[in-house]
């Protein structure tokens, strides 16, 4: 692999609670090689947004940060803030689920991306808001002119997620963290803002980071899938591997459990229970009391991430052979 | 087949004041507009659209929870009586509802068991003890443990709430549960648990389902049938794998197209811009205005949903032009 952009290894984060320590990130090795999709996926508590949120200082300060995150060598974890300013917007920058609460109520849309290019690229009035509507043009907003006189509570879901992007490709970064960017939105407006993220990519050579719970829109969008489960990464592969043959018996159990929309319907493999509490993590492996193919060891010892592939890593003591899968062949349901 | 349910051009419109001021004109939003639907015992009709559509309104009618601007509701042959007349109470045990947020519909400061139980307090007849055991055995059911009756709904995971209110739901035994996105704030993991159990159920209770989601994946895995509703109409219906593999109307393939799957990228419908304000429906065909096979005809005139030789119900002027299905 070409040198990464952005390398993270034995980031853990925990938070402060009630005067005890809740571990929700625990470990996390991963790389982002410059001008790479890479897609995160995770159930809710994996702590796939949460990884990211301590890469860039966005926690609150009760939250402990250790381990090291690196852009271009430079550690971030623990950096000043005058060198997080210099990060935040303008060589990684980060969309949110709900572009509406992002985005400020009270001013005009052309007023925050005005403010948001004085900030990140020090230009003059005027050049800003011609640079504004360029901006809102690359997003393939119609009439940007008109638009940069409107409220956000004026525009759609759709809409203000592009605006979003426009104010998040102000800072030209070199990456883009975008966590849950359509899962607020309707199906046919989520394909325009994917189908837009990948022209941007492609035009701009921006890396992208896409953080989801539907693998169907990581596997349509990234190169390289990593599966996060209980704030641990349990497996990371080019996404063909991942979707094709994946090894690890929670990837594994995510996929049978998704219904399809083309084929024969299939009675859906459930992964029983439930993902553990944070700070309540098993002793060993965090997915052993869900899985159907745990061992005595997988209760005590932690597995550590290794090679199954050229590029293919998975953290299991098993490590399932390909074209295997840990769940028992569902039956036919009709 | 006689049918359990039958709603007839249901029609549900709101007025709206369109600005602010003491002389603004009203607005009619139109949530619902000509909706008719039937549904056999047993089974499940899915109800797909996007947000703003008038899925969850159409549930809410069938169930006479939302009185019709007009149009009329059969159940078992007989009319829907008034909401909230003595003969619509006596109905409710039959009809039951599951909403999308768990959380939202328990009380929080109720153990689950008292409110799994509340149904019968309301419509049964039986003694505490009997209510205690039969709601018991429904916990058992859909997959609650016994010691869970005395805990509250925070104390639950979000998969274990969503258990709780179908328990709850089924308490009467209903013969229609309508299900608005029962499963969509749900991790995929126990959205899976949740699914295999509403099959199970109406397997062995012989429930009928008014299944609404705007996941189409589960609408298929779950539906016997399935309508897709664009701006209050439906505008296509049929058989849920088949329509799901071959789909007529321009709206159902753009937004069949739409949905991401693992595997071959698909050849993709994109439509321009965003579904028309509510308040503001196009003329003729709604649809029209983001439809890349709009013609002047679509403009001007409403197609009525009719049925095509494939057993399909669609409605679009063009449906059974071959080129357009070519052009695809």
């Amino acid at each position: 692999m070409t040198v990464p952009l952005v390398e993270i290894s034995g980031l853990t984060v925990d938070f402060e609670k009630d005067g005890r320590l809740s571990r929700a990130v625990d470990g996390i090795d991963l790389a982002v090689a410059p001008g790479e999709a890479l897609g995160i996926v995770g159930e809710s508590g994996s702590g796939k947004s949460v990884t990211w949120l301590a890469a860039l200082g966005l926690l609150p300060a009760r939250a402990r940060i250790g381990g090291s995150v690196r852009l271009d060598g430079q550690q971030l974890v623990a950096a000043p803030p005058r060198l997080l300013e210099e990060v935040r917007g303008k060589r990684i920058a980060m969309i949110f689920q709900d572009p509406s609460s992002c985005l400020n109520p009270v001013h005009r849309i052309g007023w925050q991306l005005v403010e948001a290019l004085k900030l990140h690229r020090r230009v003059d009035g005027a050049t800003a808001r011609a640079e504004a509507l360029r901006l809102l043009d690359q997003v393939g907003i119609a009439d940007a002119k008109r638009r940069l006189g409107d409220f956000p509570h004026q525009l759609s879901g759709g809409l203000n997620q592009r605006v979003m992007i426009a104010m998040a490709l102000t800072g030209q970064p070199d990456l883009l963290v975008a966590d849950e960017p359509t899962t607020a939105l309707d199906a046919t407006i989520q394909a325009q803002i994917l189908d837009l993220l990948g022209g941007i990519r492609r035009d701009t050579g921006m890396a992208m980071v896409l953080i989801s719970h539907d693998l169907g829109v990581v596997a349509e969008n990234v190169n390289r899938v990593a599966v996060m489960y209980a704030g641990r990464l349990v497996e990371e592969a080019p996404g063909k591997d991942l979707f094709g043959a994946a090894r690890h018996p929670y990837t594994q159990g995510l996929l049978a459990a998704l219904p399809t929309l083309t084929g024969p319907r299939r009675r859906l493999a459930a992964i029983p229970g439930t993902v553990p509490e944070p700070g309540k993590a098993p002793a060993g492996c965090s997915f052993a009391p869900r899985c159907p193919v745990a061992e005595s060891r997988c209760q005590s010892e932690p597995p550590l991430g290794r090679h199954v592939g050229l590029l293919h890593r998975a953290a299991c003591h098993l490590a399932i052979e390909p074209g295997f899968s840990a769940w028992n062949l569902p039956k036919a349901a009709e | 087949m006689s049918a359990l349910l039958e709603a007839t051009d249901l029609r549900r419109h709101y007025q709206v004041r369109t600005g602010r001021g003491p002389f603004i004109a009203k607005a009619s939003l139109r949530a619902v507009d000509g909706v008719s639907l039937s549904l056999a015992a047993g089974r499940t009709l899915g109800l797909v659209g996007e947000s703003g559509c008038g899925k969850s309104t159409t549930g809410k009618l069938v169930l006479g929870l939302v009185p019709p601007t007009s149009g009329a509701v059969r159940f078992k042959g007989q009319e829907m009586p008034a909401a909230d007349s003595a003969e619509w109470r006596a109905l409710r045990p039959r009809l039951q509802m599951v909403y999308q947020d768990p959380l939202g519909a328990l009380d929080r400061r109720l153990s689950v068991g008292v409110q799994i139980m509340e149904p019968l307090a309301i419509h049964g007849t039986q003694s505490p003890a009997e209510r205690r055991e039969r709601a018991t055995e429904v916990m058992m059911a859909v997959g609650l443990q016994r010691h869970q009756f005395d805990r509250y709904p925070h104390e639950l995971s979000g998969g274990q709430r969503q258990r709780v209110v179908l328990a709850r739901a089924l308490m009467t035994e209903p013969d229609l549960l309508v299900c608005d996105e029962p499963i969509s704030a749900l991790d995929v993991s126990i959205q899976a648990q949740v699914v295999n159990l509403l099959l199970d159920l109406q397997e062995r209770l012989g429930i009928a389902y008014l299944f609404i989601s705007h996941d189409l994946k589960v609408v298929r895995q779950v539906s016997h049938e399935v309508a897709v509703m664009y701006l209050g109409r439906i505008v296509e219906q049929g058989d849920a794998e088949d329509l799901f593999a071959r789909p007529s109307h321009p709206y159902t393939r753009a937004l069949v197209s739409a949905i991401p799957v693992l595997g071959p990228r698909r050849e993709r419908l994109l439509l321009q811009g965003d579904p028309p304000n509510p308040v503001d429906v196009p003329p003729g065909c709604a649809f029209h205005t983001r439809c890349p096979f709009a013609t002047a005809t679509c403009r001007a005139e409403t197609p009525p949903l009719r049925p095509t030789e494939s057993g399909r119900q669609v409605a679009c002027h063009r449906v059974d032009e071959p080129a357009l299905q070519v052009a695809a």
